[in-house]
């Protein structure tokens, strides 16, 4: 077990670290789980896993507040949990049922909650990029003291979007951090064939904007470089591009049979796992016992499983929403 | 009179995939570019076989025959590859591109309409742009909001593009054997819910010649002109109605642009009613422009108004039950008919 690597420089609080813990547990058992009904037949459609990446998500989301956005991806679940999005109502959304945060009607690649400053998983490949920069734009023009996080891929930092957005928050000097989860493969293609540059972080060069390679699967190293790049950009200086180097555990898309992947490379990654190398670091450290974490662990299971017993007793969407929510007034 | 082809019985996929090879071979100028159309770029166990396929594997076993020089997996950067596709087509190379789905168009709509479609008029006719962009579309299979659209509505719009929706597993081979030969920039659109059904499909190398309609049902009392998918709820509808005495025509125009105009017109002037049946959404769209060109030319051979069954003015909902609803029915094709039979 890694415990070692995450060992890292920061300090944080008993409390912040269970938080931080019971999250990644909530995102991993909120994945699986995902996985298991959707080849039950309980989920339609799409569903990209986020499990493995847990600690970019938490490391970052943990130091943000409702007053502060985040733009996801396809691969969106564990962003929400970890912005806070409500988990009943995004097993809801799961099934398309009326009590989905979206009403069901965006389902797994679309759930969002502005709410919460959650802007919306998203479809498009780099669709999020942009909207970060608006998003960053009202936070700065109406003087919130927000700042936009954009979350998004290794196959999106080739897309227009990427390279207009990065300019665009440098120009304007918009408290942006834009956050490229590399998790090694654009879909089934590896990022050493699909990106010209061997870290996407150097691309920040290009715009004069910090750029920094983080292990994506320490959730300390995550939560200390985002924490500085978060930082900055309150204090009114400008965008960072954080690379989190990670790794999905499932394929692209549930029902992906992962053939660009090797077994044995799976298999490093699974290693170090970033939850079980927070709970050894927490155990390590004595700043919890085992049983500590293993409660926390019965609370999450329980909770999800309630929320999957609500979410298949909810109802449809009446027919007539089909129709609702296009326009404010029409 | 020519011996019509021997057939198989095909998937539309299948039927895709049969098209590809056949031009591939044919012209060594046809190259595929699209995301994942092998898949496992660089992968070393994967040299020269694929990972996926495409997503929906309708690429699958081409970069086995071609290789990969041919069979280029892309970036997911769609502007990029959709215009070098358009690029290398103005050039000397006849491209097939993927479009992953139609909903991407926004990613690369530049490329399309304001350059490859039209090179040629602003060149003043000394430019070509033998490009085809393969691109699925349609609901049913909850994709939600951004990978459900039809949109072929949009291109039909441009002037410059020319847009095939072909509905069975033999259109499918003709028409894309036709589109990648042809000369000017063709939108091809494939509905993701007919990937699985099966066709008798022609063996051979003919295509499909583009701007002719098939009536895929004779009938004398109401024309349905219905489009990809639709074709297969019409003529659900046609089997419903026939039982009460009711035959509808069910006429598949196969390419929107061009568009068969006379097969259409013809058909109307025989029933003297039209229904027109489209997913996709309903404003300025291809259900509208056919009743304009039926108003407009056919009007005086109508008994009753023209009648459009379509998806509604909205996004695809995700939720089954509504993109149900979404999605026009053959019941719902059944009432739309009986109101003016």
């Amino acid at each position: 077990m890694a415990a070692a690597s995450t060992a890292g420089a920061v300090e944080l609080s008993r409390d912040t670290l269970l938080e931080m813990y019971e999250r990644m547990v909530q995102i991993r058992i909120f994945e699986d789980l995902a996985g298991k009904n959707f080849a039950a037949g309980l989920i339609p459609g799409f569903v990209h896993l986020y499990a493995g990446e847990e600690a970019v998500a938490v490391g970052i989301c943990s130091q943000l507040t409702d007053n502060d956005y985040i733009t996801s991806t396809h691969r969106g679940h564990g962003h929400c949990i970890a912005k806070g999005v409500d988990i009943p109502g995004m097993v809801a959304e799961l099934m398309g049922k009326s009590t989905g945060v979206c009403k069901g009607k965006g389902g797994s690649m679309h759930i969002a909650d502005v709410e919460k400053g959650m802007l919306g998983a998203n479809g498009i490949v780099g669709g999020g990029i942009p909207l970060a920069c608006g998003a960053a734009l009202t936070a700065k023009t109406l003087g919130t003291g927000g700042v936009a996080v954009c979350f998004f891929g290794d196959g999106a930092a080739n897309q227009g979007t990427f390279h207009e957005g990065l300019n665009l928050a440098a120009i304007w000097n918009l408290p942006v951090v834009f956050v490229c989860e590399n998790n090694g493969y654009a879909e089934s293609t590896p990022v050493r064939y699909h990106c010209s540059a061997s870290d996407i972080a150097n691309r920040a060069g290009a715009y004069e904007i910090p750029g920094v390679v983080v292990d994506g699967l320490d959730v300390f190293a995550v939560y200390e470089a985002a924490g500085e790049a978060i930082a900055r950009a309150r204090r009114g200086d400008g965008p960072s591009l954080l690379e989190a180097k990670t790794y999905r555990f499932y394929g692209h898309f549930q029902g992906d049979q992962v053939t660009y992947r090797t077994a044995e490379e799976l298999d490093q990654y699974k290693q170090r796992d970033p939850i079980a190398a927070l709970h050894v670091a927490i155990v390590d450290r004595g700043i919890a016992s085992e049983d500590e974490l293993a409660t926390i662990d019965a609370r999450v299971t329980q909770q999800l499983d309630d929320a999957w017993t609500a979410a298949k007793e909810a109802p449809f969407p009446e027919l007539a929403e089909t129709l609702t929510d296009v326009y404010v007034r029409y | 009179m020519v011996a019509a082809a021997a057939t198989r019985t095909m998937t539309y996929q299948q039927a895709i995939t049969e098209a590809l090879q056949i031009a591939m071979r044919e012209d060594p100028t046809v190259v595929l570019l699209g995301e994942d159309i092998a898949g496992g770029a660089m992968v070393d166990h994967l040299v020269n076989d694929d990972a996926w396929g495409g997503p929906m594997g309708v690429t699958k076993g081409l970069v086995q025959e071609f290789g990969r020089n041919r069979v280029l997996d892309t970036p997911i950067t769609e502007a990029g590859f959709i215009g070098a596709a358009v690029g290398a087509a103005a050039t000397g190379l006849r491209p097939v591109a993927e479009l992953m789905f139609v909903d991407f168009f926004g990613c690369c709509m530049d490329q399309i309409f304001d350059q490859g479609a039209k090179f040629r008029y602003m060149f003043g006719g000394k430019a070509k742009c033998p490009v085809t962009i393969r691109t699925q579309i349609g609901a049913g299979v909850s994709a939600a909001g951004q990978h459900s659209g039809c949109h072929y509505s949009v291109f039909t719009h441009m002037p410059g593009i020319k847009c095939v929706i072909p509905s069975t597993p033999a259109d499918a081979k003709g028409l894309l054997l036709s589109a990648i030969r042809d000369d000017d920039l063709v939108m091809f659109f494939e509905n993701k819910v007919l990937y699985g059904t099966k066709g008798e499909v022609p063996e051979g190398e003919d295509g499909i010649p583009l701007g002719v309609a098939d009536i895929k049902r004779e009938g004398d009392d109401v024309t349905i002109v219905a489009i990809s998918r639709m074709v297969h709820q019409a003529l659900s509808a046609a089997e419903a109605l026939s039982a009460e005495g009711i035959e509808a025509e069910v006429i598949d125009p196969r390419t929107l642009s061009p568009l068969d105009d006379e097969t259409i017109l013809s058909s109307v002037a025989k029933t003297h009613r039209l229904v027109i049946v489209d997913e996709d959404n309903p404003r300025c769209s291809a259900a509208t422009d056919i009743a304009a060109l039926v108003a407009d030319r056919g009007f005086d051979t109508l008994d009753a108004p023209i009648k459009l069954v379509t998806a509604p003015h909205t996004p695809v909902p995700f939720s089954p039950p509504l993109e149900q609803f979404y999605v026009p029915s053959p019941e719902r094709i059944a009432d739309v008919v009986r109101e003016i039979v």
